[in-house]
């Protein structure tokens, strides 16, 4: 068994020098790697947030809210449905009970009324599942109850979309390779590298950014909307930065003002082709310049020329930031915010608009900082007792078996590159207990080798040939070897199955570690080994 | 001149022989751990409680009480405050605020301006913000890591070997994993996610260990059919004892190296990976081996099995004639 063929030394030889030139990369300084030229592949290791610096939010959507957004858009598409010609009289339409329920006024029409509702509810999921369940009770009365498959599936779009419209707008913050990920059924996980602090951030994500142009009703009474009560067909929106003295604007000592607009959305966000922020060209204020698609355009010519001279309201996030006078019609599909912004906060609504409203709330469940000083000590710290703790290895390994205790070290060298090789070759991310998993397969992969070792000593004791104690110690240590190396994967796979970032960063590395180090403790010393046996060495110091 | 050899060659020490001591000792360490748990309570890090945690380095040294009073007037709970590396570090702890999910967040944000404004010039050098949700949530996953670990990994030994020795791992593991939490409640370390990762890792080497000594245990069995249990636990614990004295030995190296001059970040994670290979090789001559008598391996546990087609063989060579 101490025989290798030709090809099974070459295999080796070449797995070792492959794995180790992809080392290579990660391990020169950063200014050279970019010097190389573009066609040079350099795979390299990632540095996790807790070594590079940056931040890390864990985002989680509201899914209750998606379930009453939709009973509340199921109400409102019954409705216009229902007004469309031939038209259908309905009435008692509510929502109650995670349902919705109208009466059909004429007993006759409820097949009609079903034939529209049908075009409305689509498959969902695999078991052929509807989204909504229709029933009719009491001959006249319908109740639509969404189905648990219909809102998976809207959650499972929303997220997709919401996961988008993060990445878009963490783009736009121009920060350096972020990563985004959705995570379970209502998470999202943001990674920053380099940004130390995520305040800008989480203004930005924890924004909806609902854009809606409005009317504003001049006809509302500022006493009645002062104790919260709208004409008929508006609704009550604050307006923080409302000028004084406006007819209809409620005003409060330390609230902000209130205003009443009608409910019919003129414009939404949908139609937005382009946000800036730009400066006003005769005050040089910071405003917000929106750029309307083709349809949008016209509709806000249309309504704008129907309107002239009542006051709009431009609502982000169902607060009015705006509600200019329409002087004249707006043909050319541009609209301008103005609104005590600053050059900031009138670039991030910009950003927040251009990338689309959130299709679902998202809150900061989980966040957590690491400056980049902070990283950088913990790398020269970790690196520096990983280098130590080689040196320290290894010279007890050289004095504890001598020729052996060489072998041993070439293989150990040749692990640790292999370990950084392989960790670049899948893109792997190294963490702080990452450089802990690192230093501990240092210690641990001489295992295997001692195990061998102390094997082939005691073969020796026994009066064993040098060649048959080599030839027993592999082949009695190997079992040993083979069960306690099973064991330490099964737990580092159940680390990386359960533990999440910097867990699942040491279980990576410790399962790289365990098959770099039995390759090189077995099967690369056993190669050295047999070189030196060809030699017919008389006697074994070990 | 001669290789060091740690163990002389042809040790024979009786180790079983104050195995009853050793029981004894190990039950009343692992009462004792429990006991502390219960009364002294685990040191939760934010990944467990929730909470906020902000690393800050400060230009100068500044009182612990100056800070805590500071800190506290922001009425936003009792804070903890530790020192970690130099003088200069301090590491600012406080419990989950009442609310929801973004009060958490929101908390973090005031911590970070409020500091900001205190002592300007100090440094935040991290801060950890997580939810009541969140943190329930990792330490249920931790919690249930680790148990299905340690199910794996008795599983995999019972095939590999018998169910006796599966029994004998899990109880050297449970009492691996005991002393580890008796440790970290009596030192107040904290205990955060890296140190559930650093008891699995703790019960991967102590089953090494484990195994080692098993495998011989096995191999012996197969030799010596003849002996009785306890020398052939001895003399298999024995004869593994240098590879276990060398192994620990690198072991504690490395990672005496890492508590010493590593990140002060995983010092707790580090320290308990320490204290695990002390107590995993101790386990698995103490723990392993008696379960071993008592669950009654026999000296035929694996003979028939692994033996049995070549037998059957030799029968039938003997009939045919």
């Amino acid at each position: 068994m101490l025989d290798f063929p030709r090809w099974k030394v070459w295999s080796v030889i070449a797995v070792i020098l492959v794995t180790v030139l992809l080392a290579v990369p990660s391990l020169l300084p950063g200014s050279v790697r970019a010097s190389l030229p573009a066609w040079v592949p350099t795979p390299t290791v990632n540095l996790g947030l807790d070594l590079a610096g940056g931040s890390y939010l864990l985002l989680e959507a509201d899914t209750a809210d998606v379930a009453t957004q939709r009973l509340e858009g199921m109400q409102e598409t019954v409705r216009t449905e229902m007004r469309r010609s031939p038209r259908i009289d309905i009435g008692d339409i509510s929502v109650r009970d995670g349902r919705v329920s109208f009466m059909v006024r004429d007993a006759s029409q409820v097949d009609a009324v079903r034939e529209r509702l049908n075009q409305f509810t689509t498959g969902a999921g695999f078991s052929g599942q509807r989204d909504w369940n229709i029933e009719v009770v009491d001959s006249t009365r319908f109740v639509l109850t969404p189905t648990e498959e219909g809102l998976e599936q809207a959650i499972e779009t929303a997220m997709g979309d919401a996961t988008e419209v993060v990445r878009r707008r963490i783009d736009e913050l121009g920060t350096r390779e972020p990563t985004i990920v959705r995570q379970g059924r209502d998470r999202i996980v943001v990674q920053v590298p380099g940004l130390g602090d995520p305040t800008q951030l989480k203004e930005l994500l924890g924004r909806t950014a609902l854009l809606e142009f409005k009317l504003v009703d001049t006809t509302a009474d500022p006493a009645q909307l002062a104790q919260g009560i709208a004409p008929v067909g508006s609704e009550i929106l604050p307006y923080p930065d409302a000028p004084g003295g406006l007819p209809y604007v409620a005003y409060f000592p330390d609230q902000p003002p209130r205003v009443a607009v009608q409910r019919t959305t003129m414009i939404s966000g949908d139609q937005l082709v382009d946000a800036r922020m730009e400066f006003e060209q005769t005050t040089n204020a910071p405003g917000v310049v929106l750029r309307l698609d083709g349809g949008g355009g016209r509709r806000f010519a249309r309504v704008t020329t129907e309107n002239t001279g009542r006051p709009f309201a431009i609502i982000v996030d169902d607060e009015v930031i705006s509600a200019p006078n329409i002087n004249e019609p707006i043909t050319g599909g541009v609209a301008r915010i103005d609104g005590g912004f600053t050059s900031e906060s009138a670039t991030q609504l910009a950003i927040a608009l251009r990338s689309g409203k959130l299709p679902i709330e998202l809150a900061v469940v989980d966040q957590s900082t690491v400056s980049p000083e902070l990283g950088q000590d913990s790398i020269n710290k970790g690196v520096f007792a990983a280098v130590l703790a080689t040196v320290l290895v290894i010279a007890f390994m050289l004095v504890t078996y001598f020729r052996f205790g060489v072998y041993a070290t070439i293989a150990l060298i040749v692990n640790i590159l292999m370990i950084v090789g392989v960790m670049a070759l899948f893109n792997a991310t190294l963490t702080l207990p990452g450089i802990a998993g690192f230093v501990l397969t240092i210690g641990a992969a001489v295992d295997a080798n001692v195990l061998i070792n102390e094997r082939i000593r005691e073969e020796q004791r026994r009066g064993r040939t040098v060649v048959h104690s080599i030839e027993f110690g592999y082949k009695e240590a190997s079992r040993a070897i083979f069960d306690a190396n099973i064991t330490n994967v099964i737990a580092a796979a159940i680390m990386f199955i359960f533990g999440s970032g910097p867990i699942r960063g040491f279980a990576v590395v410790l399962t790289i570690g365990i098959v770099t180090s039995v390759f090189t403790a077995v099967t690369f010393t056993r190669l050295m080994v047999a070189e030196w046996l060809k030699k017919r060495p008389k006697q074994l110091v070990i | 001149m001669r290789p060091l050899k740690l163990v002389p060659e042809n040790t024979n020490i009786d180790f079983l022989a104050v195995r009853h001591i050793a029981t004894g000792l190990s039950v009343l360490l692992i009462i004792a751990s429990i006991a502390l748990v219960a009364i002294r309570g685990l040191n939760f890090g934010v990944d467990f409680a929730g909470g906020q945690m902000a690393r800050v380095e400060f230009q100068q040294a500044v009182p612990i009480d100056e800070i805590r009073d500071r800190i506290d007037s922001l009425g936003l709970g009792e804070s903890s405050i530790q020192q970690f590396g130099d003088e200069r570090s301090v590491a600012i702890r406080l419990p989950l605020p009442p609310g929801g999910d973004s009060a958490s967040e929101e908390a973090s944000t005031r911590i970070r301006s409020f500091i900001e404004q205190t002592w300007p010039g100090a440094h935040i050098s991290s801060v950890d913000a997580v939810s009541g949700k969140v943190s329930e949530e990792l330490f249920v996953k931790g919690a249930w890591a680790l148990a299905l670990a340690m199910g794996a990994i008795a599983i995999y030994i019972w095939i590999r070997f018998e169910w006796q020795f599966g029994v004998g791992a899990l109880f050297s593991l449970a009492h691996d994993v005991a002393l580890t939490f008796g440790f970290f409640a009596l030192t107040q370390l904290e205990f955060n996610l890296n140190t559930v990762a650093a008891i699995l890792t703790i019960i991967g080497y102590s089953l090494n260990d484990t195994i080692v000594v098993y495998d011989r245990v096995r191999e012996n069995l197969r030799k010596y059919r003849k002996m009785e249990m306890i020398p052939l636990l001895n003399l298999s614990t024995n004869e593994t004892l240098a590879r276990t004295i060398v192994t620990s030995l690198t072991l504690i190296i490395a990672l005496a190296t890492l508590v010493l001059v590593g990140p002060e970040v995983i010092f707790g994670f580090s320290a308990a990976m320490l204290l695990g290979i002390v107590i995993g090789t101790y386990s698995s001559i103490y723990i392993a081996n008696p379960i071993l008598i008592w669950t009654k391996v026999g000296t035929d546990s694996f003979v028939p099995k692994e033996r049995g087609p070549e037998g059957a063989e030799r029968v039938q060579a003997k009939e045919v004639p």
